[in-house]
């Protein structure tokens, strides 16, 4: 480092030779062009920009200058060294934009890759039924109604019209508590639900029943010794079979579809006359093949029997037979899912394999 | 019930195009559901053949066996004669047979056997000569079916006879059969007589009652008939056991001469077996008309007849040869002056008086016997006949003098046999009980205008006798319908006639509801979070064998105490209502594992029983009664306490394996937490605290409780022995609750609190003690010390190691600190802490590292 020389003839000084400056510009945005790397960027800072790079230099030199001189050499070290800046800044963008890309590049993940560290479990397809059969007549302004699957024989039969010695009574093929005489019986149907609801809420009433019930069916592909139904039961002044059907009707366009045919068929129940069956078009053959396994060859599925809930029911649970009418079903739900799904083998819905649940989500 | 088209078309005029389907969907439209659809089961290529050589050719075996050409037109695509090997002799050169050719079935005793070629006397048989008996025609196996035989005499049939002749329509083989399924308040629909009665309603088909003519000429009862006394000194449900008993005698009858060809034929169809004359008249006129008969052998019978009531004592020997002790509840049919059983009315003869190979003469008993009275007979017995299922489902009353002139014509016709002009018929049945309908019920039950000549006109279709006073109708049923007793009754009658197909379809307006209830709620929250976290629904049937509890290791007295046990249970190897679900649900467990699973996750929520003291008898009462409020509690007293419960159950790995590293198997600390996720989605607070009960492991079990010190349940690593016994994969966890209390404990809205916003202050603790000091107790005593402050406690890491006393464990934790109204300072976050750990010290000895 000089001191000032007052005498000194500034453009004698190389350093600050326009030419000079040009150069040590050009060679510092040369190797700055040329820097690959941010390391390599970083290694030419000393020699281009830093406290003795040519222009660092330059500029020192700038204060020996006569004050005449000083503007326009102090305007050209300085344009020269922003010039130099500003190159190294860009280029440090770039090779910091182009090292950001690569990261993101580098870390990029296979993601077809396979995943389950905790695999989801599943609602069982029948309760998803049970929901959204429940949700459908809560939607309707009903309600959910429950009862024991342990049955008192009154609930069961005798409120029901069934007559102790009534040859229906024998076709439920009943599971008995021990001893027989007991009175108390697995339910072998929903309706019992009718009963305790009439006599516990009393009319008018809206309800419906979804739960298991029992049947001493031996286990294989088309029965078990228990199964679900939906029992329904509308006790109100005015109601008629219309009522009845309509709300079948509904159930069974919500559960299987616009398109799915149903019809009434006379039958029998003792706790309701008149009664009816409701059959749903065979869903395998759609009434078309003789030989259907399914329906038999009779272009008709049983979905559940139904009917107006018959005077003693009504009498035998405290209800003005005369002033109200009322009508009931039970439909079976596993039958339902069988439509639904397609599921062909009872056994796979009762037998508790993970692997049939898997099959659906958690809404059916 | 069996229809066969044939016999139907004798009482209805069912169209001559109409096919057994057709017939079957007429019916399902008046209630008769159809069951099946049968033929003879003997399916073509079975065709007219003429034989054109027949060669004798003996064999070593003695017999001699023909070899046949026989010309079968073009049946068998070539139009060449067809070589057939038969081993009968009773045909000529010339005749016409019936010859099934390969791909043809004919019924066997053993099955279906489809025909083909085959190699056999040195011939290839392409094809066989048929018998009557092979065909299902008839009896006759001696030779086979020649066709200008059979139809001798019937020279319009001859003419059409020409080889390659379809066969099967002209042998009646294309008969069918409906099969149908009879409801059981229609006892007449067991006779053709009434489902030809349906099958006018359902067509308007012509119908010709078959009972009319016979009572018509039913001789009324005479002087000098065989003595029938009606003696029911114990009438159930006020009903006289028999109310009518017709006894027709016809001698001289050769009870050997076959059954006529036509009712062997329609006898088979309807699923009767054909066995003598007398029993397959009696079958014919019971499935004809629905009129059950009894035929008694005259000559074994001593005095007159008496009906009455069985002795207490009193025993029978039936005709299956069964010595039975019977009720005073049964009706019997005796002679010797009612001292000698002949047979429970109804129900089976005795063997005394069964018609044999040496009876001549027959008294064919046809009576009217009550439906209850028999219906219990039956069932005490354990012997539901043909007989008892029509009686139980009532008969017609009014039918018995017409059935046993049939009976009689028949034997006298085929057996040779000569009827007595002596006719008993004895007893009045009541007459049916009138019904009072408004005319505007129909309309107002079932939702479809019927304008009041329509109601009337169809009950009076089906037999009524309708009187009209103003918009009041009174009906007289007909006899053959007991079932109709109600105006309701009545409705559906005119509903089914009308076509249940014209009821329309209209959705009712419910007031509204309340959606559905906290517990139905609280259980698809529960569910959905099951399977959220990982684990499958299940549902089981809910019968386990005593030999489970025992394999739970469960205390089987206390167990057997709150369960109830079935009468008739399907395996009797398990009789038991479980009292939990895991009793069953380990069934599904090892079921998943030896299909192949090995990482397995369940649940199941259902019903328990859980009995409290002895079990109580449910009172039943008569239909269509309200009972009282007392027997009414009772009713429901009696039924056993049923909670619901929630269990669950883990095998193999909780966190699965997989590229991305190593598993990590269930173990006990994965239920405790499904208990706590549980408690978490119902904001509810629970506990688990040490606990040793079956069937879990006595060092890994956990009590689920309430912070009142409810118990909702047990969580824990099965026992090993419980492992063992059961097959489960080693280190099965499992865990049931009581979803009730869950339930109950999940009421009510959460209060929430304001959050706080100020910083949060973290300090660490590390305190040693005692192993047997459990970690709740620390944390209880961290909290209780730290005061309000304390916003989270957090263990992180257990350490037991060289650097600890023997039984010693070190338990870090950090601890968070917030304040709500400021921001705590550095010496007030070190004072709480202190105070938390003096607590922990106190309470558990806990010393800071």
């Amino acid at each position: 480092m000089s001191g000032p020389n007052t005498n000194f003839d500034p453009v004698e000084v190389a350093a600050l030779d326009p030419e000079a400056v040009d150069a040590a510009v050009s060679s510092a945005l040369e190797a700055i062009a040329a820097a690959a790397s941010l390391d390599e960027l970083k290694a030419l800072r000393p020699a281009h920009a830093g406290d003795k790079s040519p222009l660092a230099l330059a500029n020192r030199e700038i204060g020996a200058l006569p004050p005449s001189a000083k503007a326009e050499a102090g305007k050209r070290v300085g344009q020269a060294r922003g010039r130099v800046n500003q190159a190294f800044a860009a280029r440090q963008g770039e090779l910091e934009a182009e090292r950001d890309e690569r990261i993101l590049t580098e870390e990029a993940v296979d993601v077809t890759l396979p995943t389950g560290r905790r695999p989801l479990g599943r609602r069982h397809p029948i309760e998803l039924m049970s929901t959204r059969i429940a949700d459908l007549f809560v939607g309707m302004g009903w309600e959910i109604a429950e009862g024991p699957e342990i049955e008192a024989e009154w609930f069961n039969f005798d409120a029901l019209n069934f007559d102790a010695d009534h040859p229906a009574r024998q076709m439920q093929d009943t599971f008995y508590v021990d001893p027989p005489e007991g009175g108390l019986v697995l339910r072998t149907h929903t309706s019992p639900v009718q009963a305790r609801t009439l006599l516990e809420r009393g009319v008018p009433v809206y309800v419906a029943a979804i739960g298991r019930v029992f049947r001493t069916d031996e286990l294989d592909a088309t029965h078990m010794p228990a199964f679900h139904q939906v029992e329904g039961l509308a006790v109100d002044e005015g109601i008629t079979m219309a009522h009845l059907k309509g709300t079948l009707d509904r159930l069974a366009s919500e559960l299987f579809g616009d398109g799915i045919t149903t019809r009434l068929r006379p039958s029998y129940f003792p706790f309701t006359e008149p009664s009816a069956e409701m059959d749903l078009r065979c869903f395998v053959c759609r009434g078309k093949d003789p030989d259907c396994r399914t329906c038999k060859g009779t272009g008709w599925i049983e979905w559940g029997g139904c009917g107006m809930v018959n005077r003693n029911v009504l009498t035998a649970c405290g209800v003005d037979a005369d002033r109200y009418t009322g009508f009931a079903f039970g439909m079976g739900i596993d039958r339902a899912l069988m439509f639904r799904t397609g599921v062909s083998d009872m056994r796979d819905m009762i037998e508790g394999d993970v692997r049939f649940d898997a099959m659906f989500g958690m809404e059916i | 019930m069996r229809v066969p088209v044939d016999w139907l078309r004798e009482y209805v005029a069912v169209p001559a195009d109409a096919t057994g389907a057709q017939i079957a969907a007429d019916l399902v439209r008046v209630g008769l559901e159809e069951e099946g659809l049968h033929t003879g089961g003997v399916t073509g290529p079975l065709v007219v053949g003429r034989v054109l050589t027949r060669e004798p050719e003996p064999q070593k075996n003695g017999k001699t066996i023909n070899w046949c050409t026989v010309d079968v037109g073009d049946a068998n695509g070539t139009g060449e004669p067809q070589g057939i090997v038969c081993g009968a002799h009773n045909f000529d050169v010339g005749d016409l047979v019936v010859v099934i050719l390969p791909g043809g079935v004919l019924q066997t005793p053993q099955g279906p056997l489809e025909v083909s070629a085959r190699k056999t006397y040195g011939h290839v048989s392409a094809g066989m000569i048929c018998s009557e008996r092979e065909l299902g025609i008839g009896d006759d196996h001696d030779g086979i079916l020649v066709l200008t035989r059979r139809f001798a005499g019937d020279d319009e049939t001859l003419a059409r006879l020409e080889p390659g002749t379809d066969a099967i329509p002209l042998l009646g083989l294309d008969r069918e059969t409906v099969e149908i399924n009879v409801t059981p308040d229609r006892g007449y629909c067991f006779s053709i007589r009434g489902v030809a009665r349906e099958y006018s309603h359902s067509t308007g088909a012509e119908f010709t009652d078959p009972a009319l003519d016979l009572a018509a000429r039913a001789p009324a009862a005479t002087e000098g008939g065989f003595p029938v006394t009606l003696a029911d000194d114990a009438p159930i449900r006020g009903h006289d056991g028999c109310d009518r008993y017709v006894a027709r005698i016809v001698r001289g009858i050769d009870v050997t001469a076959p059954t006529p060809r036509w009712m062997a034929t329609r006898l088979t169809e309807a699923g009767m077996r054909p066995i003598s004359l007398p029993v397959d008249v009696t079958n014919y006129v019971m499935l004809g008309l629905g009129q059950p008969l009894h035929a008694f052998d005259v000559s074994t019978l001593r005095d007159g007849i008496t009906v009455r009531r069985a002795r207490a004592g009193e025993r029978i020997t039936t005709l299956d040869d069964v010595d039975r002790a019977l009720d005073t509840e049964d009706l019997l049919i005796t002679d010797s002056g009612g001292e000698r059983a002949l047979a429970i009315a109804g129900v089976m003869g005795g063997a005394d008086t069964e018609v044999g190979p040496e009876t001549t003469d027959v008294l064919i008993e046809a009576a009217h016997f009550d439906a209850v009275s028999i219906a219990r007979s039956a069932r005490r017995h354990k012997l539901p006949s043909e007989a008892s299922r029509r009686f139980e489902r009532g008969v017609d009353p009014q039918l018995a003098a017409a059935a046993a002139q049939l009976a009689v014509d028949l034997l006298v016709k085929h057996g040779g046999g000569v009827a007595d002009d002596e006719v008993t018929d004895v007893g009045s049945p009541a007459p049916m009980a009138p019904v009072a309908m408004d005319l505007g019920f129909p309309t107002r039950i079932v939702g479809v205008e019927y304008p009041a000549d329509e109601v009337v006109s169809i009950l009076e279709s089906i037999g009524c006798e309708v009187s009209r006073d103003g918009e009041v109708l009174t009906v007289v049923p007909p006899s053959w319908r007991p079932d109709l007793t109600t105006a309701e009754d009545l409705v559906e009658e005119v509903a089914r006639i009308d076509g249940y197909d014209r009821i329309p379809s209209v959705l009712p307006t419910p007031p509204g509801g309340a959606g559905l209830t906290h517990a139905q709620r609280v259980r698809r929250v529960v569910a959905n979070t099951l399977a959220g976290q990982g684990l499958s629904e299940v549902w089981s049937a809910p019968f386990v064998a005593e030999e489970r509890y025992a394999a739970l290791g469960l205390d089987v007295p206390a167990e057997l105490a709150r369960s109830v046990r079935l009468a008739n249970p399907l395996s009797d190897e398990q009789p038991l209502m479980r009292t939990r679900l895991l009793a069953t649900l380990v069934d599904s467990v090892r079921r998943n594992v030896s299909r192949g699973a090995r990482d397995v996750g369940l649940f199941e929520i259902g019903l328990v029983v859980d009995l409290k003291g002895e079990q109580q008898a449910a009172p039943t009462e008569d239909v269509g009664v309200r009972p009282s409020d007392e027997v009414l509690a009772a009713i429901t007293a009696a039924v056993p306490a049923q909670p619901r419960h929630v269990a669950f159950a883990l095998a193999g790995e909780r966190d699965r394996a997989g590229w991305w590293g190593g598993g990590r198997g269930a173990d006990v600390t994965d239920v405790i937490e499904l208990a706590r996720v549980l408690g978490e989605a119902l904001a509810v607070r629970v506990t688990t605290v040490t606990d040793s009960v079956a069937p879990f492991h006595p060092g890994r079990c956990a009590r689920v409780a309430l912070d009142d010190g409810t118990v909702v349940g047990h969580v824990g690593e099965l026992h090993p022995k419980v492992v063992a016994a059961l097959g489960l994969p080693a280190r099965t966890v499992a865990g049931e609750l009581d979803l009730d209390l869950l339930t109950t404990a999940a009421e009510g809205a959460v209060q929430a609190q304001t959050l706080a916003t100020f910083p949060v202050a973290q300090s660490d603790v590390a305190l040693v003690v005692d192993e047997a000091v459990t970690a709740a107790e620390v944390e209880s005593a961290l909290r209780s010390g730290a005061g309000e402050s304390l916003e989270s406690v957090t263990l992180f890491d257990v350490y037991r190691g060289d650097q600890l006393d023997a039984g010693k464990k070190s338990l870090a934790y950090r601890l968070a600190f917030r304040s709500a109204d400021r921001t705590l300072t550095t010496d007030e976050v070190s004072a709480l802490r202190d105070a938390a750990v003096a607590e922990a010290g106190r309470r558990s000895g806990a010393v800071q590292r």
